[in-house]
């Protein structure tokens, strides 16, 4: 990743999506871009920033919308040899096209037995936190790693968002590439200032498949993903004037989860708390703390717990909104109550 | 086409006819293997829906004889006329309805998922799903600057889906090189077509997205091969899509094992009556067809037939440890 240019070009999550996405484009001629408001405005989130411009309308096409009829046909340009990078605008949309995803894009691999691939990356908006309202806020981590057959990742930076991009689009397999708005780094979205990193403007890619160590601490681990990633690292800050120490994981890769780099956290630490911000039944909390509980081998110094947003919709007033999601004092206080006896 | 070619696509349409429904004949023993006298789904060597496709051969022969292997076809959950016509590997393609480790797929798709790549074709088991994929197989054919098609196959029923008509506006705005072809049955499993469609053609629906809509009368596959032939050259030509209604029949129930009390009485007498083979055989011979020469060609296709059949009994099952291959790239 050592880059000649000076450590301080930093980009959004928006430029080093579109970033990648170009790169990838002028490098492989099969690359090409479809969705909603993606050529002319440049994708509502930022993420095809100036392709149109340089790459013309036959490789970056708006499409009408019409989720379930460009995703399917994404899986055909994919099977023909192109390698579509297609966006849901909101990963809420799913249920207009859920089938395109789940039934046709994910099972192509398997049902073809290998004859036919699917190299496509479908990039999507997750998360609230800013009044939409419960059907453009929501996450569903879980209901996406829970379907064989796609990979899901989410970036909690700009330099992971890059990188991960570039491995997206060169994977045989559907990439779900969440992004989150509160990180996304739009002018009209409030953005987390530590999502803007430094970026190598040259090629690198980031692993698909691997949770990261955002901060190293001997006392608690704290795993997260996305937003929830900052939420961890602002209260492991605090946490660490009391002298306390809390290692944050960043999972990165939702499908398939990286039980080992958990497991092995959790082993040193024997403290797990998970903060995602998708709903809190059968998600990614309960399935990182399933998979420590079943390793035999670690002990654990406190019960594991998990913060998610409750069970109910997520709701409009930014009272009610901000009283379910999840937040670095959240965080803190149960990271607290787990170390109450060292404290 | 010239005439000499389109006699030769006749015989090689009756061929496969023939084929296709000796195909099904054949299925017919094996599916009830173990499902006599309880029938039990689960039982014997063909588990699992069976839809079969006896009567709708011309929709399968009328269209592929204007495909080379380069032209994609996507297909319903009654695949195997169509698939057969596209010219799919016919003994890959029975152990994979088998189940077998020398399947299409090595057993993992079964009769509703028959994949065959060398060929461009694939089928599914939710209704209107290939219609997407083939707009995009159809786009990547535009964008490389070759001549090659995509057809999508879809029943009456999957003309009420939404993905049905996402498909047609996404490939009229593409200007996409694609044929959608509506086999219509006039079922939709049980539910009569007139009691479910707003329209009486669907072929009328083309004219919502700006593009030809043909209706083919008579489960004729002369009149489909003609009707075809022109959507197809004109996809070919770069000028867009067209929507074909076939107005075809079911001989069978929607899976096998239907009690078909949906049926009006007589009906199935009535439409075996006009099985489209044994009328197409007639109006060959009528035309100066040699009557060795059909009987050849059916022999041939048989033979064919009862090959796959037996090398996909005599096959060996999967090793159970593969399922986890193929789930990624």
């Amino acid at each position: 990743m050592s880059s000649p240019e000076a450590p301080t070009r930093k980009l959004t999550i928006a430029r080093a999506m579109s970033e990648a996405i170009g790169q990838e484009m002028a490098a492989d001629s099969a690359v090409m871009v479809m969705g909603e408001d993606i050529a002319k405005l440049g994708g509502v989130f930022g993420t095809t920033t100036g392709l149109l411009e340089k790459f013309g309308p036959e490789r970056v096409r708006d499409t009408p919308i019409s989720e379930t009829g460009f995703i399917g046909a994404a899986v055909g340009l994919a099977g023909a040899g192109f390698r579509p990078v297609v966006e849901l605008m909101f990963v809420d949309f799913f249920g207009v096209c859920m089938d395109a995803i789940y039934n046709l894009a994910a099972k192509q691999s398997y049902f073809s037995g290998g004859q036919v691939t699917c190299p496509m990356v479908l990039m999507t908006s997750v998360g609230g936190g800013y009044g939409d309202a419960g059907q453009h806020s929501q996450c569903l981590y879980a209901t996406f790693g829970h379907l064989p057959g796609m990979k899901v990742v989410m970036p909690s930076n700009a330099h992971d968002a890059k990188g991960l991009m570039l491995a997206a689009i060169r994977d045989p397999n559907p990439v779900i590439f969440m992004f989150h708005k509160a990180l996304q780094g739009m002018g009209w979205l409030g953005t987390v200032k530590r999502s803007i990193t430094h970026v190598p403007d040259g090629d690198y890619t980031v692993p698909l498949d691997r949770a990261q160590i955002a901060r190293e601490g001997r006392d608690l681990t704290i795993v997260s993903l996305g937003l929830g990633v900052h939420h961890a690292l602002d209260a492991a800050e605090t946490l660490a004037k009391s002298g306390i120490e809390a290692e944050v994981i960043d999972l990165v890769s939702i499908a398939p989860l990286d039980r080992a780099t958990v497991r092995q956290s959790v082993g040193r630490t024997g403290r797990l708390l998970v903060v995602d911000d998708d709903y809190l039944s059968y998600g990614v909390g309960a399935e990182v703390i399933a998979s420590v509980c079943e390793d035999g081998a670690i002990s654990l110094k406190a019960t594991p717990r998990r913060i998610a947003h409750p069970d109910v919709p997520i709701p409009f007033s930014p009272a009610m909104e901000h009283h379910v999601l999840p937040s670095a004092g959240k965080v803190l206080e149960a990271a607290q109550a787990m170390l109450e006896p060292a404290l | 086409m010239n005439a000499k070619s389109n006699q030769n696509d006749r015989l090689w349409m009756y061929a496969t006819m023939v084929k296709s429904r000796h195909f099904e004949a054949c299925i017919k023993p094996a599916y009830f293997e173990g499902k006599t006298p309880v029938f039990n789904m689960a039982k014997g060597p063909l588990p699992g829906e069976m839809h079969l496709s006896d009567g709708q051969e011309p929709c399968a022969v009328g269209v592929c004889a204007h495909l080379r292997a380069d032209d994609t076809v996507t297909a319903t959950h009654r695949p195997h006329h169509v698939a057969i016509a596209k010219g799919v590997d016919l003994d890959a393609m029975t152990a994979e309805i088998f189940g077998k480790a020398t399947g299409l797929s090595g057993g993992r798709g079964g009769h509703m998922h028959l994949f065959d790549a060398k060929v461009n074709f694939a089928c599914s088991g939710i209704i209107a799903q290939g219609l997407g994929p083939a707009v995009g197989a159809a786009l990547a054919a535009k964008m490389r600057g070759e001549d090659s098609v995509a057809i999508a196959y879809l029943g009456d029923g999957a003309a009420n889906q939404g993905a049905f008509h996402e498909a047609l506006n996404l490939a009229a705005v593409w200007n996409a090189p694609v044929v959608f072809v509506i086999e219509d049955n006039a079922y939709g499993i049980s539910v009569a077509k007139k009691d479910c469609t707003a329209v009486a053609r669907n072929a009328d629906r083309a004219a919502a997205y700006a593009m030809p809509g043909h209706f083919v009368a008579g489960n004729d596959p002369d009149a489909v091969h003609a009707v075809a032939g022109e959507a197809i050259a004109r996809a070919r030509r770069g000028e867009g899509p067209s929507l074909i209604e076939i107005e075809t029949c079911r001989l069978e129930g929607h899976f096998m094992g239907d009690a078909e009390g949906y049926r009006p009485p007589g009906e199935v007498d009535r439409l075996k009556a006009l099985d489209p083979i044994p009328r197409y055989r007639e109006r060959l011979l009528a035309e100066g067809f040699d009557a060795a020469d059909l009987d050849a060609a059916e022999a041939e296709s048989q033979r064919q037939v009862d090959a796959a059949f037996t090398a996909a009994r005599a096959a060996a099952l999967p090793d159970p440890s593969e399922v986890y291959d193929h789930v990624f790239a």
